[in-house]
């Protein structure tokens, strides 16, 4: 199949080209990235009817063994995650055309940000665990120099900070995916995985599972390892923030664990019953973490760990219903929370201020901006008829059908607690009176009000997503999940 | 089994220097450490006692050799350390030039 490399070269070839001219031609990279970026969206929906037809479609370099080649492979699950990257980043891309005006350099963020949806695509493809990790680094070195774009001093000490803790995770990953090449000799995902099945579940593979949870749970910052997400997200420039909150940390963090917990390992009991706690524990302290914050973006980003909480406690029920609620609050909360941050951004740009207690009655002036954030966080916390309460309703019913009556109440009430910080949020920022010192702030330039308004307007729709027609998109990744 | 524990203590010379020290060029030498570490786990795992270079060729017979792929890994994840490295200087250099310091507790503008 050779539609599968391009979502890998595309991004690549055009973080290149954009190194190489983007000094000489200024305005190459925004037209190169937004063609990149919708090419891509077009790509991953025209395979949508091949993969709903065949299924798994494998793509291998040729003249190599299959056991030892890297290869990759598109399935649902895989699909879509494409799409909802690709969705996603275009949008940002959108957005930073006129938000990036304010940098110098902007072709250092364009080539970035290319060769981290290069990562992130490679990740989400690769079939096997090296090119995995190599996918993954590539995704998270970029992650690090975008972080520290701004070079502020807060830039800089929030990205070493990441970058350190980054690549520890990258270690023990790779600690893992040796001692598991030790075990079965082959690299290939569903070789391994044949190759496992056979074998007893001794202590080894308890202690690779134990390295991947750690390893990807620093990637994708569940509870215990989430120092370094608050200061990472918050201080990335705006469209940054989206990227890292919306696709980076679920395709290296939650999609990648899921993978490798689920489709190569198998799983034991325990990994679920540890998936669900840890679920609890992120989605409990994002949220209560959260509510205390005066900084936006710090704001969302501990509503981030909450949020990917919620993903992980679905995983953790493992019914194919909460399978299903979890991927599609996966692809919410990458649509809501990218416009959350797209928001902060444009109030950023406005008012140059991020200080919930600055700010007051933008409402009149920003009008767009206020109105899409209303959406964005009526979303994110569950208000009907939004995507998110489709999604939140399916993982809590699930989570009462299996059984776990106290979990379920509990993420119930985080989803309170979510609606009381974004009440805060708005009542601070948008509603009330005007003060006096922003009387002559204007409303955010076109192009940002564009993807503004095409992200509120999917965060509307997307329970749509659960009808008959659309249906197989979702239930075709949730398969892969809850196969066995 | 010595050279896996002598490895092992390898790993974990890295980490206590990467969670114990204050100086940041002393905490990427930590992390470059533990990676070494694992490269150089990888690199066990495929050794053979008396194999031999796993080359090619008509005339030699296939019999005692020591596992390629760990190798060709340790290659690519040698290239990935030296860029991990190169990015954790470079952001140590600009954190001096704005800090005037390598001391982590005294970086700490970013409230926890």
């Amino acid at each position: 199949m050779r539609l599968i490399p391009l979502f890998i070269i595309i991004p690549l070839a055009s973080a290149f080209l954009i190194a190489l001219l983007g000094r000489r031609i200024k305005s190459l990279g925004d037209w190169l990235v937004n063609l990149t970026a919708l090419s891509l969206l077009v790509f991953s929906l025209l395979s949508l009817k091949l993969v709903a037809v065949s299924k798994i479609i494998l793509f291998q370099a040729q003249g190599v063994l299959p056991t030892l080649g890297n290869c990759f492979i598109l399935d649902g699950l895989s699909l879509f995650m494409l799409v909802t990257v690709s969705l996603v980043s275009l949008m940002i891309l959108i957005y930073s055309v006129s938000y990036m005006q304010r940098y110098s350099d902007k072709w250092i963020f364009h080539s970035l940000f290319m060769l981290m949806l290069a990562g992130i695509n490679g990740v989400v493809l690769s079939g096997d665990l090296f090119t995995l990790y190599v996918f993954l680094e590539l995704a998270s070195f970029s992650a690090y120099a975008l972080v520290a774009f701004g070079a502020q001093p807060e830039d800089l000490e929030a990205s070493f900070k990441y970058a350190i803790m980054g690549g520890l995770a990258s270690i023990f990953i790779l600690l893992g995916i040796a001692l598991l090449y030790s075990y079965t000799s082959t690299l290939n995902m569903a070789d391994m995985s044949l190759a496992l099945a056979d074998k007893p579940a001794g202590i080894l593979l308890k202690f690779v599972a134990v390295l991947f949870l750690v390893g990807f749970g620093l990637k994708s910052a569940i509870v215990p390892f989430h120092a370094w997400l608050p200061d990472a997200h918050s201080s990335a420039p705006s469209p940054v923030s989206a990227a890292l909150s919306g696709l980076l940390i679920k395709a290296l963090g939650v999609y990648a664990l899921a993978r490798v917990l689920f489709n190569v390992m198998g799983v034991y009991p325990q990994a679920y019953f540890i998936f669900l706690v840890l679920g609890i524990i992120s989605m409990a302290t994002g949220a209560v973490l959260a509510i205390a914050q005066d900084d936006i973006k710090r704001m969302f980003a501990y509503s981030s760990i909450s949020q990917a909480g919620y993903i992980l406690f679905a995983f953790g029920i493992g019914t194919p219903l909460a399978v299903l609620g979890g991927l599609l609050h996966l692809f919410n909360h990458a649509v809501f929370k990218s416009l959350l941050f797209l928001n902060a951004g444009a109030i950023e740009y406005s008012t140059g201020t991020r200080s919930l207690k600055r700010l007051g009655g933008l409402n009149s002036k920003l009008p767009i901006t206020g109105s899409t954030a209303l959406i964005g966080a009526m979303g994110i916390s569950g208000i009907p008829p939004f995507g998110g309460f489709w999604s939140k309703l399916l993982i809590i019913l699930a989570a009462a059908q299996a059984g776990y009556f106290i979990f379920a109440a509990v993420a119930a009430l985080v989803s309170i607690i979510t609606l009381v910080y974004y009440l805060k949020f708005q009542n601070f920022a948008f509603f009330g009176q005007l003060e006096p010192i922003w009387s002559k702030v204007k409303e955010v330039p076109f192009f940002m009000r564009f993807s503004l308004i095409i992200l509120a307007v999917i965060c509307l729709i997307s329970g749509l997503l659960l009808l008959p027609a659309f249906a197989p998109f979702l239930q075709d990744a949730a398969n892969i999940l809850v196969m066995r | 089994m010595t050279i896996y524990l002598l490895c092992f203590i390898l790993f974990s010379v890295g980490l206590y220097c990467l969670l114990r020290k204050r100086n940041i060029i002393k905490i990427i030498i930590g992390l470059a450490i533990i990676e070494y570490a694992v490269n150089l786990f990888i690199i066990l795992i495929g050794y053979r006692m008396h194999g031999r270079a796993p080359i090619f060729a008509r005339d030699q017979l296939i019999s005692n050799m020591v596992d390629p792929l760990p190798q060709a890994m340790v290659l690519t994840t040698i290239v990935i350390g030296l860029a991990l490295t190169a990015i954790l200087v470079s952001l140590a250099i600009r954190i001096y030039e704005k800090y005037g310091t390598f001391d982590i507790t005294k970086i700490r503008r970013l409230k926890g």
